[in-house]
């Protein structure tokens, strides 16, 4: 029977590995569903990035719990997070879901995980439905209410006096949400408003419009592949001298630096988080973020690494008890530390936070990254608070 | 209504102009195969996909653009001309839903295939730095120096095109499968070679509209579907199997997208209350150029230039 011998080994080995896990408390399981091809993979990939460095600075625990991560792409496709949302709530059964980068995206899933009575924590979209009247117990965003970055850029253009401006966004409901912002604070006149189709790439007819008009600034909201084209073709038509181009801080962090290079040297944006925000955890995440994946780390990478902290900050409060939710909830709105800093929250799930001045700057070692330039905002709301009823 | 300046007019037409172009290295391909092969080869777009992909990593891996772009035309018409020998020479005969199916398959494959070996992030590809900076066209309009080349090169091979069927023997004997099959064959035309040809030229056009335009859009999977779309449309305003109606209807397209963008926004800003009209603006400047070709059906079912009578 010495042939039998490999096979026992198996089995015994089989059972010491299985033994201990079944003194472990339960896992946490997490659904992660994010755009991770197509213009907006650099995204999600940041965010996916910086959440798994997160658990890894927690020992791959959250509050204590041991976690599992699934991970689904969404395309930047609603109907595909539909399904995998769908797949996750019924048959992983997952305790959280988190990772969607694009408004539409979560405004198609959202439902079905607010009805699930799961938590949606928000790496990025936050789209002003969930901010105002449809606010939801089950919806925490770690990053930003979609208007914010742009008001705090509205502010600034307003600061500026610049008489005129011609603005661009993305047909689809961040777009909107963006221009809305930025035209709160900005009091000039506002001499055209564009809105192109999502996913867009060329924007020559854009530029020429812009020309045509002759506006004494450009305020253009394009993330992802969006940004690095609009960009570089408006550097390629020599509008980048002529008028300047001021951006939130999605259409000019370090993936699209990255891709458009030298001809960014000089812009404006706003941020709620930069690489140099002095405390002990954004240091941590900026040194490690760069030496595990070889890059400079974005802002969406720093939601991202914010969204595993909430996670823990909260299963911290509840001892690890998944079914203690309202106290869940509360633990994350009272705030805990993230990369930027103690972050509050407001009633509707979304931060109370400062907005920062960003310009792209080339270093004495030719490396092309944004610096903190001043504050725009102190601990700014969003606009639609007022309109949530939640307690 | 503000009046339109000059300038602004002059832009527009450019940027149509290298549209349509673009768009005609594609529908050139599309009409020819599927009008002398009776072939709906929807791989089609995956062929401009692999040109935009070959371009980025041989122009990264050569260090110089244009060799990149010369490399990548020759390595795309190379597997076009395998594709045709292994694939496609085999569903000839069969019917249009088979080809589709055959060839959507293709896409998915190629799809698959490039996120396996280049991952799903977008590649970059940029602009040469002879052409990265704008020309001054008038006072007031710099124009980018490398869409005037994307122009210039649209020209050219519309050119060559155009003396290649309608100056060289292989160009007649295209013209012949075209008009009709049967009739060329019994007349001693080599239709196996000249399809294999027309396969591998085809699958260079595309090449050399995946690897110019990537630069200016993005080298990522998925790019040939959305302007497949574009390129189907085209043939079917100019008429399939017609180079002047592919060229005609990309000019067309180029164009009327182009201005589409530009002046019904405005316009409709004028018209319509502001709300209204930021939604409308720009719903109804994506499909316009499918309204053009609805038109142009009701008006012309066979297309602008129709082959067979």
């Amino acid at each position: 029977m010495g042939n039998r011998t490999p096979f026992r080994l198996v089995v015994a080995l089989a059972l010491l590995v299985a033994l201990p896990a079944g003194a472990q408390p339960r896992t946490v399981r997490i659904g992660f569903v994010s755009t991770l091809s197509g213009g907006g993979a650099a995204l999600g990939q940041d965010v996916l990035d910086a959440f798994k460095l997160a658990l890894r600075h927690l020992g791959n625990r959250l509050g204590g719990l041991p976690v599992e991560v699934l991970v689904a792409d969404d395309q930047q496709n609603p109907d595909v997070a539909r399904t995998a949302v769908e797949r996750m709530l019924r048959r992983d059964q997952v305790d959280f879901v988190t990772g969607i980068i694009f408004s539409n995206v979560l405004l198609a899933v959202g439902d079905l995980v607010f009805q699930n009575q799961t938590f949606y924590i928000s790496p990025n979209a936050g789209p002003s439905e969930y901010a105002g009247e449809q606010c939801n117990f089950y919806f925490l965003n770690v990053a930003w209410q979609n208007d914010n970055m742009h008001e705090a850029m509205g502010h600034y253009a307003q600061l500026k006096r610049y008489e005129t401006a011609f603005i661009l966004a993305p047909n689809y409901p961040a777009g909107r949400d963006a221009l809305t912002g930025f035209k709160r604070f900005y009091k000039g006149r506002v001499i055209g408003e564009v809105y192109t189709r999502l996913g867009q790439l060329d924007y020559s007819a854009e530029i020429a419009q812009i020309r045509a008009a002759a506006p004494k600034a450009v305020y253009a909201f394009y993330p992802g592949a969006m940004g690095v084209n609009f960009i570089k073709q408006y550097a390629e038509a020599g509008l980048m001298q002529q008028i300047p181009l001021l951006l939130p801080g999605f259409s000019a962090d370090a993936d699209v630096i990255r891709a458009v290079g030298r001809s960014m040297v000089g812009v404006f944006n706003s941020s709620h988080w930069a690489l140099e925000l002095f405390n002990p955890i954004n240091r941590r995440f900026v040194e490690d973020f760069r030496r595990t994946y070889n890059r400079i780390p974005t802002l969406y990478a720093s939601q991202g690494y914010d969204a595993a902290l909430a996670l823990d900050h909260g299963l911290r409060a509840v001892g690890g008890d998944l079914s203690r939710k309202a106290e869940f909830r509360s633990a994350v709105l009272s705030g805990f530390e993230t990369t930027r800093g103690r972050v509050r929250f407001n009633r509707n799930g979304y931060p109370i936070q400062n907005y920062y001045l960003r310009q792209v700057v080339e270093m004495p070692n030719g490396e092309i990254v944004n610096r903190l330039r001043g504050t725009i905002f102190r601990n700014h709301g969003d606009a639609y608070v007022s309109r949530c009823r939640l307690p | 209504m503000p009046g339109f300046p000059a300038a602004l007019v002059l832009e527009q037409l450019l940027n149509g102009l290298q549209l349509g172009l673009m768009l005609f290295l594609l529908a050139s391909g599309l009409t020819l195969v599927l009008g002398i092969m009776d072939v709906v080869n929807l791989a089609h777009g995956s062929l401009y996909m692999l040109g935009a992909y070959f371009a980025a990593t041989l122009a990264h891996g050569t260090g110089s653009f244009w060799a990149g772009v010369a490399l990548a035309v020759l390595a795309t018409a190379g597997i076009g001309i395998l594709l045709e020998v292994s694939v496609l020479r085999r569903v000839y005969t069969r019917d249009h839903l088979t080809q589709v199916l055959a060839t959507f398959a293709l896409i998915l494959v190629f799809n698959e295939g490039v996120r396996m070996i280049w991952g799903p992030q977008a590649l970059l590809l940029t602009v040469p730095q002879e052409l990265a900076r704008p020309v001054r066209l008038l006072p007031g309009l710099g124009y980018s120096a490398y869409r005037l080349f994307l122009i210039g090169v649209g020209i050219g091979l519309a050119a060559g095109l155009f003396l290649l069927i309608h100056r060289t023997r292989l160009g007649m004997w295209v013209r012949a499968g075209a008009s009709n099959r049967a009739m060329a064959q019994a007349m001693g035309v080599p239709i196996r070679r000249v399809f294999t040809l027309v396969f591998g030229v085809s699958a260079g056009l595309c090449a050399v509209a995946g690897a110019l335009l990537g630069p200016i859009l993005a080298v990522q999977v998925g790019m040939g579907e959305e302007i497949l779309i574009l390129a189907f449309v085209v043939i079917v305003i100019g008429g399939i199997g017609s180079v002047k109606g592919a060229l005609v209807g990309a000019l067309l397209v180029g164009i009327v997208d182009t201005a589409g963008r530009a002046l019904l926004p405005p316009l409709f800003m004028h018209l319509l209350p502001p709300e209204v009209a930021s939604n409308l603006g720009p719903a109804v400047a994506s499909i316009l150029i499918y309204l053009l070709m609805a038109a142009v059906l009701f008006l012309r079912p066979q297309g602008l230039f129709p082959v067979r009578a």
